[in-house]
């Protein structure tokens, strides 16, 4: 009862899931051509594609890259044979599993009439497949947890991935072990299926002592060896009852083995009746994940081919405007979160000194999905992500690395937007405005300055490179301002720039910080270093700007935190 | 003679003809080039953001190269000057240095400062050598006058950088002269192309464009030469943005230094990728000697 209604609710779940996820594919609207495009007509565009294409010569492209990208998956295996491995072993026994043991009543036993899970090969395949699944974690678990490599990083969704096919994979064989030593579990069978009654005891005994003996029941009858006589008797039996539905449990070789292991303990646990607790548990464990699978890392397997398929088919300047903006959006979902794009990241070397995950292209399009769904997101987690997304250096390398082909560059440059838009353009423009606001010079032009208290630990903070306390020394000669070519572009510089090098210079000695971080001369510092050339005192002004722009940001950042 | 050969961002995606012209003419002059695909940003975007952020930056592109035993190559004069600032600090800071160096050490690698960094510039003039660029030249221009465009980065501050003479530098003119070509001299040759406020000011940095266009028009230059993505980006894509902008037509075309030089060494267009560039250039050849 128990395993229909989950069966029956994970189902619908999954299905729920699966329309809305595939529905987002044709509501997602990348860059400024998806504006004024339907979703209904971006559908019956997808559409009429697909009928075009099965009666078309285009069929024969689509049965390729459904053979080789999506069944063998040749794109993984150039770039890297051992991933490549055990990502076959994880997806190909995983899928034979569930055909022929998850699905064993809808399939197996209607391709063969002589179906019993019990019987080889049938035994023996649903342990190797599992074996192979196995396998196949193993390598995903190495690759990141213990290889020195380069590292994808690992997020949620990857260990739920990998935690959840492992739930399934041991409850599976730890409910075949505990199975084969249960001697209720024997019971029931003779019950069914030996036709023995209850005062044939000399027959069930010699049953008994044959399965004991050869078939790793653990009885709280009988143990220890037998006469040949009673095994001879009990072969009889066993041949006549019950050889025809069950092979020897040695040949699923993985709860077989668990099964002699836990032979000391197995009546008591037959006792707590373990094995129906381990069937509840691999049971709701699948559909578990059946249910979760739509929002899930496992989204992929159905994602993923689409957008090799579709990749391949629609092509710019050819295709139907409306299936380009679909297949842009498909992209957003075809990631697998395999993290080369991170590897392979020009500026994810920044990470450690600044801890913002959204710096890697892996994590960026996490916020771009959110984005793109209009979830309304917190300003922290904006600034964050806005830090993130400029510091990128538009390399172009995550999408020249991704295996499937998502365009990300593209996805930057519109997450790029949608920031702009949001109000979280790059970081530069974006503090002039806000250092402004915090730091407003005419609030300082009319009073007096108060020298104490001053910020002493603004002054340290400049010091993380020696050069920057090089302000000290200044004897205010004026030299940095007239060489200054910015300076020199306005009729009127101050009114533009605030306060001018040799200003910024003299706040830096009064420990003025709001003054030293809130002119606009920061922003628009060509960093051509003519200033710091020309300084008789060798004062760095530069560098010192350069040291002021990453206090004003860092002071932008702590606000949003 | 080699080098490891460090490209950066923005060469292979939006100036690819620098690389590929930068290749042809070392090959030629007998420069052996290794590329060392770990090699990530070189820091100078990031020194806006965040200081150890950038020398982290840096300092894992010279321990890759140190690892390979070998010498930086840098044809960006932003990234040169980055490379160069980045150590100094880390001479001058040994408590940075120790955690770039504890940072590094997670992947196994370890900045020791023993890799020399070089710009192209430097190493076509002090490797190479003018007599041997001489002698490698098929071709040699005539009457073609050449305003040099030095770059900030590689000049200043020049204690660091130690490019050329900070006041009269006169490396560039000389690999220039070396073609055939004329250097002329003009007023705001060592000022800044305006690249670095382009997408925070754009007016300003168009501002500093069109100055130094208009400078060295006035000198009679023909061409504009550089030698770094930045420079060369402002004054080909961006010269033909402030056309459409503001209505402003220079017209004075900038030219990469491996491009020129190449041409009169015999290297085809293809290979120099002299069609790639925004503003066109392929008539420069009329000026090759017969």
């Amino acid at each position: 009862m128990l395993f229909e209604i989950t069966l029956y609710a994970s189902l619908a779940i999954f299905a729920a899931g699966l329309i809305y996820k595939i529905s987002n594919w044709f509501r997602y609207e990348i860059g400024p051509d998806a504006q004024g495009i339907s979703t209904s007509s971006r559908i019956s565009a997808a559409a009429r594609g697909m009928i075009s294409t099965l009666f078309s010569a285009k069929i024969k492209t689509l049965l390729r890259v459904f053979l080789m990208d999506v069944l063998l998956q040749r794109w993984l295996m150039k770039r890297d044979f051992l991933r490549w491995l055990a990502h076959i072993c994880i997806y190909s026994g995983f899928m034979l599993l569930l055909l022929m043991h998850g699905l064993d009543k809808l399939i197996t036993a209607v391709l063969f009439d002589e179906y019993y899970s019990t019987l080889n090969p049938f035994m023996f395949l649903r342990d190797f497949f599992g074996l192979v699944v196995i396998i196949g974690i193993g390598f995903a678990l190495y690759r990141r947890l213990i290889s020195k490599a380069p590292r994808p990083r690992s997020t949620g969704i990857d260990y739920y991935a990998i935690i959840i096919l492992s739930v399934i994979m041991i409850s599976g064989i730890a409910l075949e072990g505990t199975k084969i030593v249960s001697y209720s579990r024997y019971q029931e069978m003779v019950e069914e299926y030996s036709g023995l009654g209850e005062e044939e005891t000399e027959e069930l005994r010699a049953l008994e002592a044959y399965w004991v003996d050869q078939f790793g029941v653990v009885s709280p009858n009988i143990k220890g060896s037998f006469e040949n006589k009673t095994l001879a008797q009990g072969k009889e039996l066993h041949e006549m009852s019950c050889a025809g539905c069950h092979s020897k449990p040695q040949w699923g070789f993985m709860g077989y083995g668990l099964a002699t292991a836990i032979r000391p303990i197995a009546l008591p646990l037959d006792r707590a009746n373990v094995h129906h607790l381990l069937w509840y548990l691999h049971f709701m464990a699948c559909f578990f994940g059946l249910a979760y699978l739509p929002f899930s890392k496992f989204f992929h397997i159905f994602s993923t081919p689409a957008y090799l398929l579709v990749d391949a088919l629609v092509e710019e300047g050819r295709s139907d405007p409306a299936n380009l903006i679909t297949k842009q959006a498909m992209q957003v979902d075809a990631c697998t979160h395999c993290g080369d794009c991170t590897i392979r990241c020009s500026v994810a070397v920044a990470l450690d000194e600044i801890p913002n995950p959204n710096i890697l292209p892996s994590e960026k399009l996490v916020a771009c999905k959110d984005l793109l769904v209009g979830k309304k997101l917190s300003p922290k987690r904006l600034t964050r992500i806005q830090e993130g997304s400029h510091i990128c250096t538009d390399c172009h390398r995550c999408t020249d690395v991704c295996p499937i082909g998502i365009n990300l560059e593209y996805l930057w440059s519109n997450l790029d937007r949608m920031l702009s838009e949001l109000g979280y353009p790059k970081p530069e423009a974006w503090a002039r405005e806000a250092i402004g606001a915090d730091f407003d010079l005419s609030n300082f032009k009319e009073k007096p300055l108060s020298l104490t208290p001053v910020d002493k630990e603004f002054a340290g903070a400049l010091v993380s490179s020696a050069q920057a306390s090089s302000f000290s020394v200044c004897f205010g000669c004026q030299n940095c301002t007239n060489v200054c070519p910015v300076v020199g572009n306005y009729e009127n510089p101050k009114e533009v720039l605030g306060l001018l090098p040799h200003e910024i210079m003299h706040c830096l000695a009064l420990k003025q910080k709001g003054l030293a971080i809130g002119s606009n001369m920061l922003w628009d510092c060509l960093t051509c270093y003519i200033c710091q050339e020309h300084c008789p005192q060798g004062v760095r002004v530069t560098d010192v700007l350069y040291e002021l722009k990453n206090l004003a940001l860092k002071h932008l950042k702590e606000k949003a935190a | 003679m080699k080098f490891a050969i460090f490209l950066g961002c923005n060469i292979p995606v939006r100036l690819k003809q620098y690389e590929m012209a930068s290749r042809a003419v070392l090959k030629e002059l007998g420069v052996s080039l290794a590329d060392i695909p770990e090699f990530n940003c070189c820091g100078y975007p990031l020194r806006n953001i965040d200081l150890k952020a950038f020398v982290l930056s840096s300092a894992r592109n010279l321990a890759l190269a140190e690892k390979k035993n070998l010498n930086l190559l840098a044809l960006c004069k932003c990234g040169y000057g980055t490379f160069r600032m980045a150590e100094h600090l880390m001479k001058e800071n040994a408590e940075l240095r120790d955690e770039v160096n504890r940072i590094l050490g997670k992947e196994g690698l370890r900045y020791e400062g023993d890799t020399q960094v070089k710009h192209l510039l430097s190493v076509l003039f002090n490797d190479v050598g003018t007599k041997a660029i001489r002698a490698s030249i098929t071709r040699p221009y005539e009457n073609l006058k050449i305003a040099t465009h030095y770059g900030c980065h590689a000049l200043r501050p020049s204690s660091i950088v130690q490019f050329d003479d900070p006041v009269a530098p006169s490396l560039f003119d000389q690999l220039v002269e070396a073609t055939g070509a004329e250097s002329i001299e003009w007023p705001l040759k060592l000022e800044c192309c305006g690249a670095p406020l382009l997408g925070t000011n754009d007016e300003l940095s168009w501002d500093f464009t069109e100055k130094k266009l208009v400078d060295a028009k006035r000198a009679g230059a023909q061409y504009l030469t550089t030698g770094c993505p930045f420079c060369q980006v402002q004054f080909d894509t961006v010269q033909e943005t402030i056309k459409f902008e503001r209505g402003a037509n220079h017209h004075l075309p900038a030219i990469l230094y491996p491009q020129l030089l190449g041409l009169c060494m015999g290297i085809d267009k293809e290979t120099l990728g002299l069609d790639k560039n925004q503003i066109d250039i392929t008539g420069i050849d009329d000026f090759l000697s017969m």
